[in-house]
């Protein structure tokens, strides 16, 4: 099983920016002791949740040819908690990709408040670099697939995104 | 302010944002990882971080030759030998490796760089 922290894509312009969305629910377990009667969402997971969205815009970018991890959270500020029945919109956006590593900003926005920013950086590790195959290429598309990439996702002369035949 | 403090400012920014560290911390004389905490991911962040403020192109290897200190030619017990060092040399013509030198351990290593040497590395790309 996977942890998932985003729900779907609503925009994803290829190698510039994405938004995705996150819905806390307190169907969501672990709420439920965090804390009993005082459900928050910690911020650690809007940090995966911004990691995931900024993670998978960079490895679409380079056509998911190495392992991109998040090897730093370079900065982070949360302005107030998530609770359940709030909607999370994290726009994530590259500011500088290179081969080994890219750099990404991301916000987090509850309604029109700034809920959360931060900036997190990646490596791209080629296979050998000690981290060991993340995903088989199926179950990367199911996730992909998921998120609705391949629906609403273009390049950036706003073309369509071709679903890729793994 | 001249031109060498000018990059020292710049440097001294690209190290406060990559770090996390306070500005009074980034004296030219503090080592990077012993004294500012860098760890090697940190360095990819910082090499970005250089590209960007000075608008150079900082090639794999050039600022941290991790090639030359994993190499069995050139470490023999976990110290560089001489053909290593004069390999370093010839690849961090600006980095000051003088202490290095008297115990060039490859654990070492990593508490050899200085902020002077990021500064005198800038230097050296800016007027290539």
């Amino acid at each position: 099983m996977r942890w998932f922290w985003i729900d779907r894509f609503e925009e994803f312009v290829r190698g510039r920016s994405a938004i995705a969305i996150k819905n806390v629910s307190l169907a969501e377990e672990h709420l439920h002791d965090h804390f009993p009667g005082a459900a928050l969402m910690p911020n650690s997971l809007v940090v995966e949740g911004m990691a995931q969205t900024a993670g998978l815009l960079v490895a679409d970018a380079i056509e998911f040819n190495r392992r991109v991890v998040l090897a730093k959270v370079a900065a982070a500020e949360f302005h107030f908690d998530a609770i359940p029945g709030d909607c999370l919109r994290y726009r994530a956006e590259i500011l500088d990709l290179k081969p080994a590593g890219s750099l990404t900003r991301v916000s987090s926005h509850c309604g029109d408040r700034l809920q959360g920013e931060a900036e997190l950086f990646f490596a791209h590790l080629e296979p050998g670099e000690g981290v060991p195959r993340l995903f088989e290429p199926e179950e990367l598309l199911r996730w992909l697939d998921q998120m609705h990439i391949y629906d609403i996702g273009r390049d950036e002369s706003g073309k369509p995104l071709a679903r890729p035949d793994w | 302010m001249s031109p060498r403090d000018e990059i020292f400012e710049k440097v001294k920014s690209a190290l406060v944002d990559a770090l996390g560290v306070e500005e009074d911390d980034v004296r030219p004389e503090a080592t990077m990882v012993g004294d500012l905490g860098a760890e090697s991911i940190d360095f990819l962040d910082i090499v970005f971080r250089l590209e960007k403020a000075f608008g150079i192109k900082i090639p794999r290897g050039e600022l941290f030759p991790e090639d030359v200190l994993s190499s069995t030619e050139f470490v023999d017990n976990g110290k560089l030998n001489a053909a290593g060092i004069a390999a370093l040399k010839a690849r961090m013509p600006f980095a000051d490796l003088s202490k290095f030198e008297s115990n060039p351990s490859v654990q070492n290593f990593a508490n050899t760089l200085t902020v002077e040497d990021m500064v005198r590395y800038v230097q050296t790309k800016l007027a290539a």
